[in-house]
């Protein structure tokens, strides 16, 4: 089957594509250009802490725009950075590769998701532009400040900033309904649930607890919106309203969207580790059930974000239980990928380096959230910078290095070349001591009771010792030492696309389908649709042949196609 | 294209059986639900937390209500019996049955009209209570949800005519069931559980 007999304008084939490898594409690099965003406003809010001097002096942010640009870093750290790169861009790039189709089911909606999510960014980026400045709530946005103009002395910024997460939102429901669809109803003949990659596993549960999840803040968003501009209620506690739902209805998802993002990012590991180790993943149904369970859960554990809200400490029990309950499904995801090492040939590529990189960082992301997640202990470390330390162990990790990880394993399938592995063990290893000097001594100033959002923690005595201010200088040296470090990535990436060594089909010697194709895949992706004959990871088998079974090569002897008793080829319309 | 393989081509593939944009829309169903979900959910806990609530419930008027629950559910058999029609082959008698769905959607937008225009005459805007406030947001994001199903059943009547589209009777059909049952929950929740 040949789509050479489509030829494309340069418009339709990189601009307005409908095909799953230039959308991945599009989403990456505007996640990684507005990574450059997050990571400037990073930068401005650590050397004004660094900056400020004991007495409150020093400093170059007013408070004001202070929260502001503590608001931008992690609303573009979280929706556009994790989310378009970590869950629509390998997502779109990898789930009709992995189960042998030739695009998403609905490729024009899956163009329209991008182009929505472009607007959104838009949006965001002009936000802090208009009179007034731009929102200053924080990522959460509480009300009343974040709905009262008197409060937070914003007036068009908090709209724009509420449109553009709502149009976000929209982009990545319409991506979800294709990712689940996809995965249900598109696989290869042969290919059963229990055939997937890890990674198709993980995207499809996100999609669905993202999904399930981002209702409630829809709702809450058009509510907050209604506050701030058409003079309603129901957040203002002068008028009878309630602060505290908000809090509610933006942590049912704001929780369970920590998990979408952890998703993609342990199956982009599970990939890596299978092959790169040489090794089958150890319990792969196993893994796949605590995905299920850790989905399950993280819609019960939401109101640990509000132990000081107000809220009944009866309920602080339950939702205490549950949240170290969801370590658990989520220790067996960590335990098989370690055991999958075990006695593995352990390739140490840059992808491999990433990924073991991601083990140990998100260790102490996960360990340090059980702290937090008892409510007791909670009650002293809230919005702290012990959270914002926590907090920063789990998302960095997952985004910063099993996103990379992901990009130097695949980059040969996207373009067809190899990203330089001297370059990219290098923005490993600098990026891996630096990132653990921003954050380790953030923990301590947490317990030294340093408040997040502090334009000018210097106000307070004990945070002007000789000890404090040590800790913030490291901090904030560490983060430009962090930031020197992710150049040689940024070159590599722009300049292996053109100039790297080229890469064959399947340079990894891997197992799953994404590989089983030409590097980059045409348009269509496969020159004759494979059939699957096999699970995901048959990596090392016994004998003497090569050391991996493609789950499209037939078993010895079979030639005829398999029926797959599910697969109807009449039923579609 | 020539097609010797005896697997189906991606595009015609269904690995449940189940077509695709069945699969779809069943999961865009379940995010409405969410978002409803969470709506009706905040409303009931606040309504737990302001019994005197029940005393602004009482403005409502219920017999307009319970009128438009009997014109959606009506027009929801109607959306049923032109699925049957068309599962038949009768794709005339199918899209006139959706126009006539159509027109159960129609009647209740005026019926919602008359009641907010009686409700607003009143005092009882948008910005008068936190109750006030529900109703509006609750009946007018269902209203919406009304007006997209009314455009999408009229693009499937009109596509139904032409003899085209088959699937699209029963999904829009789908869809305005959805409707019909969200307005279900805000019925007894918003106009019957009050004072009176």
């Amino acid at each position: 089957m040949s789509h050479d007999a489509h030829p494309q304008s340069f418009i339709s084939k990189y601009v307005f594509s409908t095909d799953h490898k230039t959308i991945a594409k599009q989403y990456m690099i505007t996640g990684l250009f507005m990574a450059l965003f997050g990571g400037a406003a990073a930068s401005a809010i650590r050397t004004q802490l660094a900056a400020v001097e004991p007495g409150g002096t020093g400093g170059f942010l007013d408070p004001q725009f202070y929260n502001s640009v503590v608001t931008m870093h992690g609303t573009v750290m979280v929706f556009w950075v994790a989310m378009p790169v970590l869950v629509a861009g390998f997502g779109n790039l990898l789930i009709p590769l992995m189960v042998g189709a030739e695009d998403m089911a609905f490729p024009k909606l899956n163009m329209a998701s991008y182009w929505v999510f472009l607007l959104s960014t838009v949006v965001l980026l002009i936000s802090p532009l208009v009179p007034g400045g731009g929102a200053a709530g924080g990522w959460t946005s509480y009300p009343p400040l974040a709905a009262d103009p008197a409060l937070s002395g914003v007036e068009w910024g908090i709209t724009l900033w509420i449109l553009a997460v709502a149009l976000e939102l929209v982009a990545f429901l319409m991506g979800g309904i294709n990712f689940i669809t996809t995965a249900i109803n598109m696989r290869a003949p042969g290919m059963s649930m229990w055939d997937l990659p890890l990674f198709v596993w993980e995207e499809v549960a996100a999609s669905i607890v993202f999904m399930l999840s981002v209702g409630p803040l829809i709702a809450g968003a058009v509510m907050l919106l209604l506050d701030h501009v058409a003079g309603t209620h129901f957040f203002d506690p002068k008028m009878g309203g309630d602060p505290v739902l908000f809090q509610h209805l933006f942590w049912f998802f704001g929780h369970p969207e920590v998990y979408v993002i952890l998703f993609p990012a342990f199956g982009i590991v599970a990939e890596i580790i299978t092959c790169h180790a040489r090794k089958t993943l150890f319990g792969y149904k196993m893994t796949v059930w605590s995905v299920i369970a850790t989905s399950l859960l993280s819609f019960v554990v939401w109101a640990h974000h509000q132990f000081i809200a107000g809220i009944d400490p009866k309920i602080s029990i339950p939702f205490s239980v549950m949240t170290i309950l969801i370590s658990v499904p989520v220790a067996v995801g960590m335990f098989a990928f370690m055991a999958t090492l075990y006695k593995g040939s352990i390739r140490f590529t840059s992808a491999m380096l990433f990924a073991l990189g991601f083990f140990a960082c998100f260790l102490l992301g996960g360990v340090t959230g059980i702290i937090n997640g008892t409510a007791a202990a909670d009650i002293y470390i809230h919005d702290s910078y012990y959270v914002v330390a926590h907090f920063h162990y789990t998302l960095y990790p997952l985004v910063f290095m099993a996103g990379p990880a992901g990009l130097y394993h695949w980059f040969p399938k996207m373009f067809g070349r190899f990203m330089n592995e001297t370059l990219g063990k290098v923005h490993f290893w600098g990026s891996m001591v630096f990132f653990n000097l921003i954050f380790l001594p953030q923990f301590n100033l947490g317990m030294m009771g340093h408040n997040r959002r502090l334009a000018v923690p210097t106000n307070y005595e004990f945070l002007s010792t000789p000890e404090a201010l040590l800790m913030q200088d490291i901090s904030t040296w560490a983060l430009f030492g962090l930031l020197a470090f992710q150049l040689p990535f940024v070159w590599n990436f722009f300049h292996s696309m053109f100039r790297g060594a080229v890469a064959p089909a399947n340079p990894w010697n891997a197992t799953t389908l994404e590989w089983q194709c030409p590097s980059p895949p045409p348009h269509g992706n496969f020159d004759t649709p494979p059939v699957v004959y096999r699970g995901p990871y048959e990596y090392s088998p016994e004998g003497d042949g090569p050391d991996f079974i493609a789950q499209n090569q037939p078993p010895e002897g079979q030639h005829e196609v398999p029926q797959n008793p599910l697969v109807s080829p009449h039923a579609a319309k | 294209m020539s097609h010797a393989h005896a697997a189906p081509l991606p595009e015609e593939r269904t690995s449940t059986g189940v077509a695709t944009g069945k699969v779809a829309l069943w999961w865009f169903l379940a995010s409405e639900v969410a978002i409803f979900g969470g709506l009706i959910m905040s409303y009931v806990v606040c309504r737990l937390a302001h019994p005197e609530w029940a005393e602004e419930a009482a403005h409502t008027v219920s017999a307009a209500g319970a009128l438009n629950t009997v014109v959606l559910l009506t027009s929801s058999l109607f959306a049923v019996l032109a699925h049957s029609a068309a599962t038949h082959g009768d794709m005339k008698k199918a899209s006139n049955l959706l126009f006539a769905t159509v027109g159960g959607g129609l009647v209740f937008l005026c019926v919602k009209a008359y009641e907010y225009h009686h409700e607003i005459s009143e005092g009882f805007t948008p910005v008068a209570s936190l109750f006030w406030g529900f109703y509006f947001f609750m009946t007018g994001l269902h209203g919406v949800h009304v007006v997209a199903g009314m455009t999408a059943l009229t693009w499937a009547a009109l596509k139904a005519r032409k003899n085209e589209a088959p699937w699209a009777v029963e999904y829009t059909g789908m869809y305005w069931h959805l409707v019909d049952v969200i307005w279900i929950f805000l019925f007894p929740l918003v106009y019957l559980a009050s004072a009176s």
